[in-house]
């Protein structure tokens, strides 16, 4: 199980991440701009830890912490933020779509709500063939309105599956407050289908990994579902275009108070400052290595732009014959 | 030899991909009691672990199988609805095809998607009736359309065995055909191969699905006065566009037969490709539903928007007039 540095370790790994990527965005390095992860970390961290690397995950829009929590290289997560070829996804992914299926990520997902299913039936087939893995699905308090997602709530409770549901409610879908969209209660909504479902603190990494640790010990009993909603609050933008449109749904006063509690102080509190400065050190050194690494590294060639389109790599016909 | 009917060899097709390779599992509707005639007999035999009636939750089931066939298994999703492709569209379209280039080739997604009964049953009025393969060919999903019942089988064998999503139309028109056929020589039919059920040097005559039983009663009507050569490309995406230009270097006139809405309809693409790259010789002409259409409920008004005989009869004439 992991101890309070090495939960520490991945809250800041992650903060860290998101603030050097967010550089990159403003310097025109990452195209497309991102979802920070700022302020959501002790989530991805806690329930991360939970997880062997065999476990699965899926993730979204707002996905860089789950994957590197799950254990992606962070080089080659910047490199395929980046849209280089030796990226992740061979920059075929970016931001939304960050996958190492080698690590047990599944993929982060662009349509909110929608990889839930996903999780659940990748989950079927690894305990058909009888594996004890478990899956994680992320997803925000703007999902939980998603019609698919409740779908699979009930697909998930009715065969038993081992899947978590993590739900990282951060009081806003893009601008919109749960009060405003959401009738209900979240964890209502997976009490309906007989889904043990839990309210936590999702800014205390300790208390996330606790909670992820029970509902893992169920998935792999053969208990099936749990799901798991968590406390958080977005310090940063919904997306990066937020710096340049500066859309007002929140007051400067509000995000402050939301942002009082923050979980790499929570957890930079139980770790000695001699080994959190190691860390500290050890992350800055691995995220300069990983931009000279994308600076290093080349752009895909055009050429290939439909490669890995088909697995058997059949070629359509290009745009003009 | 023995009679195998379109449905039959569906569930041949099944069955022995499932006897075959145990990652092969079927999701679907009422496939426990067969309600479609395609599951029959393989509950029984494979068990619920893997011919799994699902939820009435189409979106969820989908993209369930994306999961699963992200993770070993080898899904066949039945949907007894044409139109619930509509509901689906995201899971297929925007997931499951998406997946592989998205990951730069890191998952395989083995999904088919098997429409027992696509098309007009006549009587099943607007939200029972579309058949929609064209949009399947146009975001680049493998998509299939056999029209008889050993392509049926051959295809959708195939389709199961491929590693990419791959969508198989049986068209409700075609569901009545039956062969006699010697079990022992059912194959697999590779995808992309189109088949000329006839010969001819006048006109090529592209038929899709059930209609190429209709192009085939034209081209015999026909017959001794224009020398009709139906061609069933089986595959829509990929298209033989191989096989078309070997039979329009013969005939050099063209017909299209396509139970799609005209504008963006398959058909369309046959005509643009054949116009670009092809050798014609007299301007070529497609047989379509009408734009936009909606199949109205009565059978007098259903039929009226569907491709017939005759026009098929006309349009072959118009192209032929100038021999």
């Amino acid at each position: 199980m992991a101890d309070s540095a090495d939960l520490y370790r991945t809250v800041r790994l992650i903060r860290r991440f998101e603030q050097r990527a967010i550089e990159m965005v403003r310097a025109g390095v990452i195209p497309g701009g991102i979802h920070p992860y700022i302020g959501e970390e002790a989530i991805a961290a806690g329930v991360c830890a939970a997880l062997r690397p065999d476990d699965l995950i899926t993730s979204t829009h707002r996905g860089h912490g789950h994957v590197l929590a799950k254990g992606a290289d962070p080089v080659r997560m910047l490199a395929e933020l980046a849209g280089r070829q030796t990226g992740l996804n061979r920059g075929r992914g970016g931001s939304m779509h960050a996958a190492d299926v080698s690590a047990g990520i599944c993929g982060a997902n662009a349509i909110v709500g929608a990889s839930a299913a996903i999780a659940a039936g990748a989950a079927w087939s690894h305990q058909r063939a009888g594996h004890d893995r478990v899956a994680v699905t992320f997803f925000g308090d703007g999902a939980v309105n998603q019609g698919v997602l409740l779908e699979t709530l009930n697909l998930a409770s009715l065969r038993r599956l081992p899947v978590i549901f993590v739900c990282e409610n951060n009081e806003f879908a893009t601008s919109m407050r749960v009060r405003d969209t959401t009738a209900g209660t979240i964890t209502g909504r997976a009490a309906a289908f007989g889904i043990p479902a839990q309210t936590i603190d999702g800014m205390d990494p300790e208390t996330v990994l606790a909670a992820a640790a029970r509902a893992v010990d169920r998935g792999r009993a053969g208990d099936g579902p749990t799901f798991l909603e968590c406390l958080t609050y977005r310090f940063d933008a919904h997306h990066t275009w937020e710096y340049s449109v500066r859309p007002r749904y929140r007051t400067e006063e509000e995000v402050a108070a939301g942002s009082a509690r923050d979980p790499m102080a929570i957890q930079a509190a139980r770790v000695p400052a001699a080994a959190r400065a190691r860390i500290d050190d050890e992350i800055e050194e691995l995220l300069d290595q990983a931009r000279r690494f994308v600076d290093e590294s080349p752009e895909p060639d055009p050429s290939g732009a439909l490669d890995y389109l088909y697995a058997d790599g059949l070629r359509g016909r290009t745009g003009t014959a | 030899m023995p009679i195998l009917s379109y449905l039959r060899a569906l569930n041949r097709a099944l069955a022995a991909e499932m006897e075959r390779d145990p990652a092969v599992c079927v999701f679907g509707e009422d496939i426990g009691i067969a309600v479609s005639n395609v599951t029959t007999g393989l509950l029984k035999r494979f068990g619920p672990e893997r011919i799994i009636d699902m939820p009435i939750s189409e979106q969820a089931f989908t993209s369930f199988a994306t999961g699963a066939a992200m993770s070993g298994s080898r899904p066949v999703v039945e949907f007894q609805i044409p139109a619930l492709l509509f509901l689906v569209f995201e899971q297929i379209a925007n997931q499951a095809h998406k997946f592989s280039l998205m990951t730069g080739g890191q998952v395989k997604v083995p999904v088919t998607y098997l429409l027992p009964s696509s098309g007009s049953r006549v009587g099943w009025a607007g939200q029972h009736s579309d058949h929609p393969y064209s949009l399947f060919a146009h975001v680049g999903v493998k998509t299939v359309v056999p029209a008889t019942p050993t392509d049926a089988y051959g295809l959708l064998v195939s389709a199961i065995r491929d590693d990419d999503p791959v969508i198989v139309f049986g068209p409700a028109g075609a569901i009545a055909h039956r062969e006699n056929v010697d079990f022992d020589t059912l194959a697999p039919v590779p995808l992309g191969v189109s088949r000329i059920h006839r010969p001819g040097s006048d006109v090529t005559v592209v038929a899709i699905g059930h209609l190429v039983h209709d192009a085939l009663a034209v081209a015999e009507e026909l017959a001794g006065t224009i020398s009709v050569e139906v061609f069933d490309p089986r595959t829509l995406y990929p298209f033989d566009w191989a096989g078309l230009h070997a039979s329009l270097e013969r005939t050099g006139r063209l017909v299209v037969v396509d139970d799609s809405n005209r504008t963006c309809g398959f058909g369309g693409e046959v005509l643009a490709t054949a116009a670009e790259e092809m050798r014609l010789v007299a301007p070529p002409k497609r047989v379509t539903r009408p734009d936009g259409a909606v199949l109205p409920f009565a059978r007098e008004l259903d039929l009226a928007l569907q491709p017939t005989r005759s026009q098929v009869r006309a349009a072959i004439e118009a192209v032929a007039k100038d021999r």
